[in-house]
């Protein structure tokens, strides 16, 4: 949970960035332009997160998912931002996959390093390696199911 | 942490594709959210990315529809008047109000009060 106010703020160095992207070169963005783009991504985010909970809600599911934050920004009217959407959600899984991938190599490997060196502990190894695998590969996920 | 350290090389390797934005700080104000219980990895992520869109869709339309394009600038007032302006950009008001003078505050004020005392 959030303790403080400012940890509902989105990063302002992040934020500035993106902007400067989206606009053409040379454009100068005044601070209290700034300040207000980045509150109102947090009210983005906050906004976005009620209407795909209701979705979620309506399904009688407890945990939000990427149908959930579609139908939301659909909800939203934001529907020019359905497909980019859709295109990173496949590129980021595709990577999710391969990141797995790459762990399971290096998992092979250390099990063939380990499985020289003494039976009993390649048995450790490999009953280690499976709890791993069935948890999401990333620290964020870890939370997932937790709740408040 | 040390389990984030690829992930950074590889959003600034195609940044196009991926975020820029920490998906931990996003998931923090999705959780400040009543009811919330929990998100998954992929709404997570599609949500930080849609802010991103988000910003980037706010900035470019404020300064299209502003009188900026000429003095190549993006105000506060741009922003003010593409949240009452735009429809999908209603939601934002009231943390972007327009900016008036107090002496016009209190014109329109003291009107109002002569109004209330006509009826």
């Amino acid at each position: 949970m959030a303790e403080r106010p400012e940890d509902l703020n989105l990063p302002n160095a992040v934020i500035t960035r993106i902007i400067k992207e989206a606009l053409p070169d040379g454009v100068n963005v005044s601070k209290e332009a700034r300040r207000a783009i980045s509150q109102a991504a947090s009210v983005f985010v906050l906004y976005a997160t009620s209407c795909a909970n209701n979705f979620a809600m309506k399904a009688k599911r407890k945990t939000l998912n990427a149908g959930d934050v579609l139908a939301a920004m659909e909800e939203m009217e934001f529907e020019r931002f359905l497909e980019p959407l859709r295109e990173a959600l496949e590129v980021y899984k595709k990577g999710q996959k391969g990141k797995k991938e790459v762990s399971e190599q290096k998992r092979k490997d250390k099990e063939k390093k380990a499985g020289s060196d003494n039976d009993k502990s390649r048995e450790e190894e490999e009953e280690d390696d499976h709890m791993e695998e069935e948890e999401p590969p990333e620290e964020e996920a870890e939370e997932e199911e937790v709740e408040n | 942490m040390s389990l984030n350290n690829p992930d950074k090389a590889e959003q600034g390797s195609s940044s196009k594709k991926n975020i820029s934005l920490p998906i931990s700080r996003v998931r923090l104000i999705m959780k400040s959210s009543p009811n919330v219980s929990s998100i998954n990895q992929d709404a997570l992520f599609l949500t930080t990315k849609a802010t991103e869109l988000f910003v980037q869709h706010l900035a470019l339309s404020a300064f299209s529809n502003g009188p900026g394009r000429e003095t190549s600038t993006l105000s506060y007032s741009d922003l003010a008047n593409a949240a009452e302006e735009t429809e999908t950009f209603h939601f934002l008001t009231d943390i972007l109000p327009k900016k008036i003078l107090a002496r016009d505050y209190f014109k329109s004020l003291q009107q109002m009060q002569e109004e209330d005392a006509d009826c």
